[in-house]
């Protein structure tokens, strides 16, 4: 279909065009988040009910990836320390799965609550171990996660409800659950509250450069007075989750990460009989049409990519935008990134925070680097990074080609890639053209337009005129190569379950 | 001196044509008393790609069917089968008629437990959901895409149909490997599914040896399902194989007895297998 | 609303674009989770209270009223011996009939200047002549600044044309006066139109001249939602055409904090030339005290009682 005429008001440019200055007339003091995140500086699993360091002695340092100092030392399970952990978690089984699903709600509901009192200080917590903004942490990840076992604790004893034509719903029996980096707590969140609301146990593993709050949490699920194993954290690496995907007591595996890693997984529990759902990478098109609420668009497209310093499975990474509007719309993303501020994590002020670890950081240059090489015009704001620690500026590529690896690759950073499209259908086709596809965003004011779109994208989740938006009862997840199972919901009990 | 029948090739169905190996090969089928029925089609790798081509190139349209017509026209096929009960039992052999009229009923009835559900699985599948905000936020579903599907060995009929209805009701096509040992009764489902008012390419069924075609249906990247019975070796070439494209593996195990004749064979979870969800958001807001 | 959905309207949003209500909320939150601390805070305070146009429009405003708004406008902080703690506000607001009043109070080059509803204010239901007499008399009075208000009716109808037409009218009324063009945003309910509007106004203004809210007289009045429409409208004109318009919310900004906030927009929008008097105002009166007591509390580090400062109205 044609694209409808661009807006006069858009298009006209004096030759020297007028220019707003985004300087420091009012330059914003330092304003740090004080509360104190309560660490300690040795942390040991949780397994059993207790806390017990690794059989063979083994830890590993989490560090601050805005200053690149250690935080506190973690223990590293290895086999032995699954072993036990899954161990455990069989024992808790019988009782916790017997238990009526009011009493199991109620322990979520505890779970919820003793969070949302401790809210500030896991905020801190998080921020300090995964680099994100204080903001983001106190107004997104902490409450969020809250909220998630809010949610599932009213599910425990209404399960029958939620699988029309069931008679017997189920726990499968010890779930290993492991979770990524980005949103520690709240992938926690997304993992423990189905997986107990259902009657299941647990163990968990959360990312090697992200434990602490899982493990701060594990002092939550004790003042909760949570029954013995029925969660139990193990911590470490690849390795550690090896052992967590390999035990033989493990009903079903929950993760969230890569599709490599995912892809590892399959094949690790083929012919098993171990369920499985998977969580994995995105390339998402977020799709701009030239009649869109052109603000909000622009503002949803920053989000959909800076949040999180596009550690985000579902951003919004690949901007594709009608002809007609492009220039208009690179020149208003580029005045909207000077107004972006990039640094210290831990400043209330801060949009951008630091990159979650130097591998991370080095997989990104090395991506840009090659968008670059591909013939990419690349754009970054003048900003100051801190000297220490794991920083990159925010990024917009113009000139992507779909063929290109910034338009294919998930680069799980500040990058975006922009491409035009002319028609509907051109639109839906680019949008489609990946193996990826877990989310996708639409922006138009034609609402049959968006069910459209809605309709024909292959994605799990759709945002139309808005974008990273989530809730618990929201189903979330993917299609095609972004994994399988959702999360959230109605839809995502049904994971964790037998149906009968 | 009695007419001397003229015997039929036996050919699969794929693409919404009759077809046989492109590589040529057959096997002989003989009934119990060891008379030949046919050579029927040892289908190959490559057969099983043209037919996922097919599958793929039939499927926006079916998906786009309204719910209303796909419930319909598996209607028209039960309606087909029912007519032509004589047929399929004779095809069913060597089950005595009595059983093979019983798998042929079945069959039928199975087509339309699944008819019905193509207008309403969506209001029991979907969901409108409360979220903490100004936003309308609903989940529905969609079809997988290509789903494979590999049939038992057992119940050549209804199994096989029990497995396909609840992939093509919500707008997914099949590529399905009928039962190795009692392949024909698909091959003459293939010669109904062409005189029902199904689009060509919804179906396909093809005919040949699980070992030879099993780790094609493991590695074909466009196969977004597999969907059936398999045993344990199987299954882990099946699943390992499925690493690759991050495939949906809904395999049963052989030894898991189902009894495809009743009602737990049926239903709404089977539909619900081969589906994909997808959350829509839209704010409220004038 | 049905009113509005004109073709007239239907057209003109199709060029201006469309706002989505639930996007500019979201927008706006952000804004006040800004954390505004020490010499930065100080910064906007002090600046705030530079963009105040202190209003007193009551029907039993008298001219020693007036004075004493002029006194405290010049000199907010009545402790302040230098006028060096809080600068003078940017305008006094009033009726025409007290423009006379504020003059002789403020003298005739005050730094603050004197702006005046006019334009059959609030309501504009007067004739156009009887509006263009109005404006031209609180000029000839010593008006700097002229607050009109749209013909609303007009806007609803689709009218766009006759709405132009008569701010261009009052513009030429004004001679040297800068013009503060009122959308009275409460009345046209949704930010579609209050876009719509902003760019009727837009395109007919000089530079220097503003557009601005509400008139207070009605149920709600500025909120950081039309602030943000309509700075995005100013940013959008300005990078059109060249031509750079000033913004003024007034009505219901009473507390420091939320000055702050409207400012904290405003930087992110518009960027450093727009944090100026010349370019952002407020409307307000119970503001500028509250202003007073945060910086008095940044000063001294002790929280402040209302009544310490003068003209304060709480007297509990």
């Amino acid at each position: 279909m044609p694209s409808a005429p661009a807006r006069s008001v858009r298009r006209r440019r004096t030759p020297t065009a007028p220019e707003l200055i985004f300087g420091n007339l009012w330059e914003f003091d330092p304003s740090p988040e004080t509360a104190d995140p309560k660490l300690k500086a040795q942390y040991d699993l949780l397994i059993d009910g207790r806390f017990v360091p690794a059989r063979r002695g083994a830890r590993f340092t989490s560090i601050n990836p805005a200053n690149e100092k250690a935080l506190a030392e973690v223990a590293l399970a290895d086999e032995s320390d699954v072993a036990d952990a899954y161990a455990a978690a069989a024992r808790a089984f019988p009782r916790w799965s017997r238990l009526p699903g009011s009493e199991r709600g109620k322990y979520l509901f505890r779970l919820a609550r003793l969070l949302q009192d401790r809210a500030r200080e896991f905020a801190v917590a998080e921020t300090l171990d995964g680099g994100k903004p204080i903001r983001e942490s106190r107004d997104f990840d902490v409450p969020m996660a809250a909220a998630h076992f809010f949610y599932h604790a009213g599910w425990a004893d209404k399960l029958t409800y939620a699988f029309p034509g069931a008679r017997h719903v189920q726990p499968l029996g010890v779930v290993g659950q492991i979770i990524p980096w980005n949103f520690p707590l709240l992938m926690l969140a997304w993992k423990l509250a189905p997986a107990l609301a259902t009657g299941n146990t647990v163990v968990l593993k959360p990312a090697e450069t992200t434990s602490l709050t899982a493990l701060k949490f594990a002092e939550i699920l004790q003042e909760a007075e949570l029954p013995p194993g029925v969660v139990n954290i193990v911590t470490g690496a690849g390795a550690t989750g090896a052992a967590v995907v390999a035990h033989p007591q493990a009903a079903k595996i929950a993760f969230t990460g890569s599709t490599e890693v995912g892809r590892h997984i399959m094949r690790a529990t083929a012919g098993t009989g171990k369920r499985l759902t998977l969580e994995l990478g995105g390339k998402a098109a977020n799709i701009l049409f030239d009649d869109a609420p052109l603000d909000q668009a622009i503002e949803g497209v920053i989000n959909g990519i800076f949040f999180n310093q596009g550690h985000v499975c579902c951003a919004g990474s690949r901007l594709l935008v009608q002809e007609g509007i492009a220039d208009e719309v690179v020149a208003r993303l580029t005045l909207r990134l000077r107004s972006l501020r990039v640094g210290d994590p831990l400043d209330k002020n801060t949009d951008v925070g630091a990159i979650n670890s130097g591998e991370q950081l080095a997989r990104i240059k090395r991506l840009v680097a090659a968008g670059v090489r591909e013939g990419a015009t690349l754009y970054q704001p003048p900003c100051a990074l801190p000297r220490k620690g794991f920083y990159f500026p925010p990024t917009l590529f113009t000139g992507v080609q779909q063929s290109h690896r910034i338009a294919r690759e998930e680069i799980f950073g500040p990058v975006l890639s922009i491409l035009t499209f002319r028609t509907v259908d051109e639109a839906i086709e680019k949008a489609n053209n990946t193996a990826y596809g877990l989310s996708a965003g639409v922006w138009t004011d034609k609402g049959s337009r968006i069910l459209k779109l809605s309709t024909e994208l292959k994605a799990g989740v759709v945002w139309a005129n808005t974008y990273n938006k989530f809730d618990p009862a929201s189903p979330f997840g993917g299609y095609k190569e972004s994994g399988f199972g959702r999360e959230g919901g109605r839809h995502g009990l049904a994971d964790y379950v037998t149906l009968s | 001196m009695p007419r001397l029948p003229i015997t039929k090739t036996p050919k699969v169905y794929v693409g919404g044509a009759f077809i046989r190996s492109e590589s040529g090969r057959t096997f002989p089928l003989r009934d119990a008393r060891g008379r030949l029925i046919g050579h029927v089609p040892q289908c190959t790798r490559k057969d099983l790609r043209n037919a996922v081509e097919a599958a793929a190139k039939a499927g926006p349209g079916w998906a786009r069917r309204t719910a209303y017509n796909r419930g319909q026209i598996l209607y028209r096929l039960a309606e087909m089968i029912e007519a032509r009960t004589g047929e399929l039992s004779h095809a069913l052999a060597p089950a005595s008629n009595r059983a093979a009229a019983r798998e042929v009923a079945a069959s039928v009835d199975r087509l339309i437990h699944y008819a019905g559900w193509a207008d309403k699985c969506e209001q029991a599948l979907g969901s409108v959901n409360s979220v903490a905000g100004p936003f309308f936020n609903f989940t529905t579903s969609e079809p997988m895409g290509v789903i494979g599907v590999i049939a038992p060995a057992e119940c050549p009929l209804l199994a096989l149909i029990s497995l396909i209805a609840p992939a093509i009701v919500t707008g997914n096509t099949v590529v399905a490997l009928a039962s190795e040992p009692q392949p024909y009764p698909a091959i003459v489902l293939g010669e109904m599914l062409a005189t029902s008012d199904l689009p060509g390419g919804v179906i396909n069924l093809l005919t040949g040896l699980r070992r030879e075609l099993l780790p094609t249906f493991a590695s074909h990247a466009h196969l977004r399902a597999l969907s059936g019975v398999a045993n344990a070796e199987e299954r882990t070439a099946l699943e390992r194989g499925s690493a690759d494209s991050i495939r949906r593996v809904r395999l049963r195990a052989d030894t898991a007895r189902t009894d495809w004749f009743a009602d737990t064979a049926q239903g709404l979870s089977m539909i619900r297998d081969l589906v994909e969800f997808k959350t829509t958001w839209h704010p409220i807001g004038a | 609303m049905s009113a509005v959905r004109t073709l007239a309207f239907r057209r003109f949003l199709h060029e201006v674009g469309p706002v989505d209500a639930v996007g500019v909320e979201e927008r706006v939150a952000k804004y006040g989770t800004r954390s505004i601390k020490r010499q930065a805070k100080v910064f906007g305070l002090k600046l705030a209270a530079s963009m105040v146009d202190l209003t007193t429009l009551e029907g039993k405003d008298t001219p020693g009223k007036v004075a004493a708004l002029c006194a405290k406008a010049l000199r907010p902080d009545d402790r302040d011996d230098g006028g060096m703690s809080c600068p003078p506000v940017a305008a006094v607001c009033v009726y025409p009939s007290m423009v006379a009043a504020a003059r002789r109070a403020l003298g005739p080059r005050s730094p603050v200047r004197i702006a005046s509803v006019a334009t059959a204010f609030p309501s504009g239901q007067a004739p156009l002549a009887t509006r263009l007499a109005e404006v031209r008399a609180a000029v000839g009075a010593g008006a700097d600044e002229i607050d009109m208000v749209i013909n609303r009716g007009a806007f609803l109808s689709g009218e766009f044309t006759r709405v132009g037409d008569e701010i261009s009218a009052v513009r030429d009324a004004c001679g040297q006066a800068a013009l503060k063009v009122i959308l009275e945003t409460s009345e046209l309910e949704t930010y579609d139109a209050i876009r719509a509007a902003s760019f009727i106004a837009l395109r007919r203004l000089r530079p220097g001249d503003f557009i601005k809210t509400s008139t207070g007289k009605t149920s709600s009045n500025a909120t950081l939602g039309n602030n943000q429409v309509m700075l995005d409208a100013i940013r959008d004109h300005y990078l059109a055409s060249g031509v750079a318009i000033g913004m003024k919310p007034a009505g219901g900004i009473r507390t420091a904090k939320q000055a702050l906030t409207f400012l904290i927009a405003v930087k992110e929008t518009l960027g450093d030339a727009w944090l100026t008097n010349t370019r952002y105002r407020f409307g307000a009166s119970s503001l500028l005290n509250d202003l007073l007591r945060q910086l008095e509390k940044e000063r001294t580090g002790a929280y402040q009682a209302p009544y310490r400062f003068s003209e304060a109205t709480e007297s509990y």
